[in-house]
């Protein structure tokens, strides 16, 4: 290394894979994870969304993380959006292609996926 | 996408039980899971909270689980790791708040941390020490180019000048006016050194081997820091050998500061030329002392010289050398980076910045605390240490090792800073903090650190080679029962002819226990001789063991544990202990049931 600017390099790099021990104020993807989740096929629901960010290159920016059970079964696989200053967004009923879709608009958009959210679930009844 | 990190403390106290251990298991699980994709396993330094290791962290959701077991892991990998549920016996709780039993803590809620402010300690339980780009990651090396790039080095003295920032072994000398004095003193262009004293020789202290452990680079980048500031191009590491994982860590360290050019020739293309090498210690204490490091780094054996000359101006090999300690230089980047006014807006007027300290003793705690200077010592062992085990009270916190004094309990808002500490007759030292409750003998206590001293003390110079001993054999005699009052006189006047005579500290601090215990416990010492009572019940000889009738229900327990048959008695009678007999180990009274047994 000859020059700071590989210096810097360096750390931006690795910026990003240190940040998430700092716990900063980030956007979380939690994907509920109880049996029930994992039954209903909350597994690959996850390794989208985690693929999803990264693609996005937004890994810096948003974690993706478990929960447990949180209590409305019958529409797992469920994930929620976290954001900074916003109210919470619970997306039910869960695929894979949901999940990019959900990573792709909301996520990157800023645009919430209405008809995956819970309240549109409901309406349809 | 890397989701999760598993942070496991890789210090020296985690290790030895069995963190290495757990970091292969839980990997192989991780693999048998299919995680190996999304979680990452992290072995770091110390977090400072030794007493509950071995210690984890799970971010990024912050889960601190502590105590884990090598079993644990695959239990942790499928229910958190896997499916986001904690385990819950193993997250760390306070108990002493009841009312937050069940928030599963993240590390920097608890009491232990709240009050804590890691600036020395700041990447030990955060990066892996083994990898350079992560000691990037978090601005590693970038105040090192700031240094050689926009800079002088007057400029950079000036900063540590300015930052108020003082030596952590001990004698809190102003590191800047140390720096100014290698400095400027030799302008003949000839050679300079820069040493680092990582000598760590203070019964329970142990934050240089954490810092070497958790966070290398960071002196590394330090003494480069000061090479450029005095026109220095070699540097000295002195650890001792008792320190394997942070002489290992040193090492892998300065490889690949070497591989990226960090240490070597031409760093950064600005012509500033530094290396390091270790030399290791074989564990004599007086070598922690800064001349007779030199003189073992040099080859000779570790013996103190008179200063002056100071190293700064004849220091190793003859040349201007700047010599600090680990903590010290654990500071130098994060002034460069964040500016002096950041660093002297901590602390007291004096006493500048945080301080880390070895918390130990009767504490329920036991760790590495690092606190902004002027945090009372109440705030220390009451809030961040948990206060004292089983209920037993404060009874005095040794600062300082043997070269330091005892603070009483009513002393217990004493600021801790330099000034303060030494006006009441202690020392900041180097940061050990040993806690005493009611049942600690304060002349047995004194008597300790002053064995240590005779027995490390290397014989040059007569006061300390000779006067120390002869203080400990008058010590000796008080705790046997042999003590008259003038010889409390004689170790004043023995201690007072040490202080001045000796050739350098480890001498000149040597008496300081027993004159600190002295002038807060002196009553004690009275008991000792006088009464020839122990009033905490520690000095053998001044106590016996009495079984009282009353109590006595006759069960023979107590008969059938003692060693050497010193108690005597039939079933269903009172049983009698044989005074002349008995060794005072106190088999029988811990046996004993119906509290009949007691000392006095």
């Amino acid at each position: 290394m000859k020059t700071l600017a590989e210096l810097a390099a360096i750390r931006d790099k690795m910026k990003d894979k240190v940040a998430i021990r700092e716990g900063s104020d980030t956007t979380r993807i939690v994907v509920g994870m109880a049996t029930c989740g994992i039954a209903a096929g909350a597994r690959p629901v996850l390794s989208a969304f985690v693929e999803g960010v990264n693609n996005a290159g937004l890994a810096e920016k948003v974690t993706v993380t478990q929960t447990g059970c949180i209590g409305i079964c019958q529409f797992e696989p469920v994930a929620e959006v976290f954001e900074e200053g916003k109210e919470k967004v619970t997306y039910v009923k869960l695929n894979a292609e949901k999940a990019q879709r959900i990573v792709e608009e909301h996520i990157k958009g800023g645009k919430v996926v209405t008809e995956y959210t819970i309240g549109a679930d409901n309406a349809a009844k | 996408m890397i989701r999760s990190h598993v942070l496991i403390c890789g210090g020296t106290g985690c290790t030895s039980s069995g963190s290495v251990a757990i970091k292969e298991a839980l990997e192989n699980e991780i693999e048998k899971n299919g995680l190996a994709e999304e979680v990452k396993v992290v072995l770091t330094g110390c977090f400072g909270l030794c007493a509950l290791g071995p210690i984890m962290i799970v971010y990024p959701e912050g889960t601190f689980y502590n105590m884990v077991t090598k079993e644990d892991v695959p239990e942790i990998v499928s229910e958190h790791l896997l499916k986001g549920r904690l385990v819950e016996r193993l997250v760390y709780h306070e108990k002493a708040d009841e009312t937050n039993v069940n928030t599963a803590m993240s590390l920097n809620e608890t009491r232990f941390y709240k009050k804590q402010k890691r600036v020395a300690l700041r990447n030990c339980g955060l990066i892996n020490p083994e990898v350079i780009d992560e000691y990037i990651g978090v601005d590693g090396y970038q105040a090192l180019g700031k240094v050689l790039t926009e800079m002088t080095p007057d400029e950079v003295i000036q900063c540590i000048l300015d930052s108020g920032l003082r030596g952590r072994g001990g004698a809190g000398f102003p590191t800047g006016k140390k720096w100014q004095l290698a400095r400027n003193l030799v302008q003949d262009g000839g050679k300079k050194y820069v040493a680092c004293n990582a000598d760590e020789g203070d019964p329970g202290a142990f934050m240089d081997r954490s810092i070497l452990e958790g966070d290398p680079h960071a002196l590394i980048e330090a003494m480069a820091i000061a090479g450029y500031a005095i026109g220095a191009d070699e540097g000295y590491v002195y650890v001792r050998a008792e320190y394997p994982i942070a002489i290992h860590r040193l090492e892998i360290a300065i490889k690949q500061a070497r591989e990226y050019g960090l240490l070597g020739k031409d760093i950064f293309g600005t012509g500033f030329n530094f290396d390091i090498s270790l030399r290791l210690g074989a564990g004599a204490f007086v070598c922690g002392e800064e001349t007779a490091l030199m003189t073992s780094i040099e080859g000779n054996r570790g013996e103190p010289r008179p200063r002056p000359p100071f190293p700064a101006v004849k220091g190793l090999f003859g040349r201007p050398t700047v010599l600090n300690n680990v903590e010290t230089y654990a500071n130098i980047a994060q002034i460069i980076l964040n500016g002096p006014e950041w660093f002297s807006s901590m602390g007291t007027e004096k006493s500048k910045g945080t301080k880390v300290f070895a918390l130990g003793g009767k504490i329920k705690n036991t760790g590495l605390v690092e606190i902004p200077m002027g945090t009372t010592l109440r705030e220390v062992i009451d809030e961040i240490g948990g206060g004292i085990p089983n209920g037993k009270k404060f009874k005095a916190a040794q600062t300082g090792g043997p070269s330091g004094g005892c603070i009483p309990a009513s002393l217990i808002d004493t600021p801790m800073d330099y000034d303060s500490l030494l006006a009441i007759g202690s020392m900041m030292g180097s940061g050990g903090l040993i806690v005493m409750d009611e049942d600690t003998c304060m002349v047995d206590i004194a008597r300790f650190f002053l064995d240590f001293t005779v027995d490390e003390s290397c014989g040059k110079c007569t006061p300390c080679r000779v006067g120390t001993r002869r203080m400990l054999e008058i010590l000796d005699k008080i705790i046997e029962g042999k003590g008259e009052l003038e010889d409390i006189d004689k170790l004043e006047e023995l201690a007072e002819y040490i202080k001045s005579a000796s050739l350098c500290g480890l001498g000149q601090t040597a008496p300081n226990p027993v004159l600190s215990t002295l002038r807060y416990f002196r009553d004690e010492y009275i008991a000792h001789v006088v009464d020839k009572k122990c009033p905490a019940g520690v000095c053998k000889n001044l106590l016996s063991y009495v079984i009282i009738e009353d109590k006595c229900k006759g069960c023979t327990a107590c008969a059938r544990v003692c060693p050497v048959n010193a108690i005597s008695g039939s079933v269903k009678n009172p049983h009698v202990i044989d005074t002349a007999k008995c060794i005072k180990c106190g088999a029988c009274m811990t046996k004993c049931k119906f509290d009949a047994i007691i000392k006095k």
